[in-house]
């Protein structure tokens, strides 16, 4: 890097002008596999969290992933988005993307999205302007204080909240939201940055059976326009939304299949569900 | 859908309509029951009353710009007394330089604390203060630069929370040990004083007080549509949510940093604004001013108030500056004790303020976010 563009850089950090970044690259999905990962090993003080572990995830797929506690559902989510580097192995999005020469908030440009299990929304914030603080666009101090968000935005703005069904609350406190719906909030802000991956972690602790039931619908509305990877406990939601299930066992996979055939599997009837 | 003009963001808000009445009544009828009724009448509004009122209203700037940066943006600043004092100073230094060769010593340039320290010539960074656009130029200027290099270092390090209070605490107590050197160049601890004319009008008499009030009354509203512009718009929201969940606004792709950098260097320029209209009108600024406690005192008009609301900020630092001139004058020995059973009491019981205490009466809670957490 010479001179002039180091200090435009840190310009640009400091006083947050400048052309905001590019667009992400699209991700190359042509041979069918949006996330690639190969052989991944982590080890935390010589225990195995992940053990060569190999997964693909499919374009548009939604995937559930099961497995007894320990069995490395978080780490394999952790290295997915830059949280955890592994010891060996490779991760891929799409057919170009080494997600292990970038950082989170790299991945997260790149369109990878992430809910973690505890909803995080700005409970002091409308739902619409939780919405529009994750809008996807340019967020330097000066754009945001003199441009309001542009029509596009806005449209976007509507039809998330009409995939989470939250319009009726669009000027409600998220504080004052239930859990599910905070739940939803969140997997709606992650919409907002369009991303291509969603890895949604236990969406459905703590939810009514109602609550579970629009969740269902509100995944299965997902898969095609993005891949979504749901790591859950919930046999009975599992069952209601997954075509393929991916079992893992102390770090590596275990199993995969329809959840009838995981159900009759021997070796995963014999660590997991047979208990 | 929430339209987003100016015009009708000022007016979204019952407390601000209130703020700009009664702002506005003041400006218009305190001048002239000071210069239409005659002495000694039950109305006549004294010079010593209205030039109070007027330094009530520079406390009220000062008091909106700690909001905007602890109210909204959740930064707890201990130090806004200092931006306060060096915009003071800088209009000092102009009006000190205005005095000529009128001084005790008589001398045509160097201010008398320089004679009498047996100075020669001008320091170089006295250049420029015998022109008033130069000096409310620095009067912005020189805050603002001091905030922006002190939130740089402190924000870009993710210092928060209580330890940046304390660092703004040493910031201003720095800056007054080094005004109260006599080799600083400042008046050392006498500050400087005996002011007699603004922009060649005699600043004792009433037309130029009143001017003074008007001033105040301007930038307040000014600094109350600027501020109001900034929280309601869609920076305003990101500033929010990095004072209520700083990381996952960072997490959600904003420069917090930046956010709270360009924040605080802006309060900090009103700060300076508001100091330049209170040195003319109490005649006289010196390292006093800059008093830790000086700081801390601005933080509890805000608390006492009700913060993150502007109007709020307003209303406390009236209400805690006219109880001070009450106490200071009745029973001087009991004020400290008086302010720190305030601010206890609003604390534990008033977690909002005196315009929450307002809202609860008065109607149902806001529909749109502005409440801090309580």
């Amino acid at each position: 890097m010479n001179a002039a563009t180091a200090i435009r850089n840190g310009w640009q950090k400091v006083f947050g002008t400048g052309a905001r970044s590019e667009r992400p690259p699209a991700i190359d999905t042509s041979h069918g596999p949006i996330l690639y990962l190969e052989d991944i090993t982590v080890s935390f003080d010589g225990f195995k969290a992940l053990n060569a572990l190999t997964l693909y995830i499919d374009a548009g797929e939604l995937r559930c992933i099961i497995g007894p506690n320990g069995a490395g559902k978080t780490t394999m989510m952790d290295v997915i988005t830059g949280k955890t580097r592994p010891d060996c192995g490779s991760a891929w999005f799409g057919q170009t993307t080494d997600l292990l020469a970038m950082t989170e908030p790299e991945i997260a440009q790149a369109g990878i999205g992430r809910k973690f299990q505890k909803p995080t929304v700005f409970e002091h914030h409308t739902v619409f302007q939780n919405l529009e603080l994750a809008a996807a666009g340019e967020k330097s101090v000066w754009a945001t204080l003199l441009k309001p968000l542009s029509a596009t935005q806005r449209e976007l703005v509507d039809s998330v909240l009409e995939t989470i069904r939250l319009q009726d609350t669009r000027s409600m406190l998220a504080g004052a939201l239930s859990h599910g719906q905070k739940q939803w909030l969140e997997i709606g802000m992650l919409l907002m940055q369009d991303p291509q991956l969603l890895l949604v972690d236990e969406p459905v602790a703590g939810m009514t059976p109602q609550e579970v039931e629009r969740t269902a619908e509100l995944l299965l509305s997902l898969a095609g326009k993005h891949s979504v990877v749901v790591v859950e406990h919930d046999m009975a939601f599992v069952r209601s939304i997954a075509k393929k299930v991916t079992v893992l066992h102390e770090g590596h996979v275990l199993a995969e299949g329809t959840i009838d055939e995981m159900q009759s599997h021997p070796r995963v009837v014999e660590v997991y569900l047979g208990e | 859908m929430r339209s987003n003009t100016l015009f009708s963001v000022l007016l979204g808000d019952r407390g601000t309509k209130i703020f700009f009445a009664v702002l506005l009544i003041t400006t218009a009828i305190a001048p002239l029951l000071h210069l239409a009724m005659p002495e000694g009448s039950a109305l006549h509004l004294s010079s010593y009353t209205m030039t109070l009122i007027g330094k009530y209203m520079t406390y009220a700037l000062l008091a909106i710009a700690v909001d905007l940066v602890w109210g909204y943006c959740g930064i707890l600043s201990l130090g806004h007394a200092a931006f306060f004092a060096l915009g003071g100073y800088a209009m000092g230094m102009y009006l000190m330089r205005q005095i000529g060769p009128r001084g005790v010593y008589g001398h045509p340039v160097l201010p008398d604390f320089m004679v009498f320290l047996n100075w020669t010539e001008l320091p170089w960074f006295w250049y420029g203060f015998d022109m008033f656009w130069f000096a409310a130029l620095m009067v912005m200027f020189v805050p603002g630069v001091l905030a922006f290099a002190f939130g740089w270092l402190a924000f870009r390090s993710r210092v928060t929370g209580v330890y940046l209070s304390i660092i703004t605490q040493a910031l201003t107590y720095a800056l007054m040990l080094a005004f109260f050197r006599n080799n600083m160049g400042f008046g050392g601890n006498n500050g400087l004083t005996d002011f007699k004319e603004i922009l060649g009008f005699d600043m004792h008499s009433s037309a130029t007080r009143i001017a003074l009030f008007v001033a105040s009354a301007v930038a307040l509203a000014l600094g109350y549509i600027a501020c109001k512009y900034i929280a309601h718009s869609r920076a305003g929201r990101v500033i929010q949510a990095v004072r209520d969940a700083e990381s996952r606004t960072r997490f959600i792709g904003y420069r917090v940093e930046s956010y709270k950098l360009w924040i605080f260097a802006f309060s900090a320029v009103l700060a300076g604004i508001a100091g330049a209209l209170y040195v003319p009108q109490v005649g006289i600024i010196n390292p006093s001013e800059f008093q830790p406690i000086n700081s801390i005192e601005i933080v509890i008009w805000v608390a006492v108030g009700g913060r993150g609301t502007l109007y709020g900020a307003v209303a406390g630092a009236v209400l805690v500056n006219y109880a001070k001139t009450y106490f200071t004058a009745a029973m001087p020995e009991f004020w400290l004790y008086a302010l720190g059973a305030m601010f206890v009491f609003v604390t534990l019981f008033l977690p909002r303020g005196v315009v929450g205490l307002g809202d609860r009466f008065l109607k149902k809670p806001e529909r749109v976010a502005e409440a801090v957490p309580a």
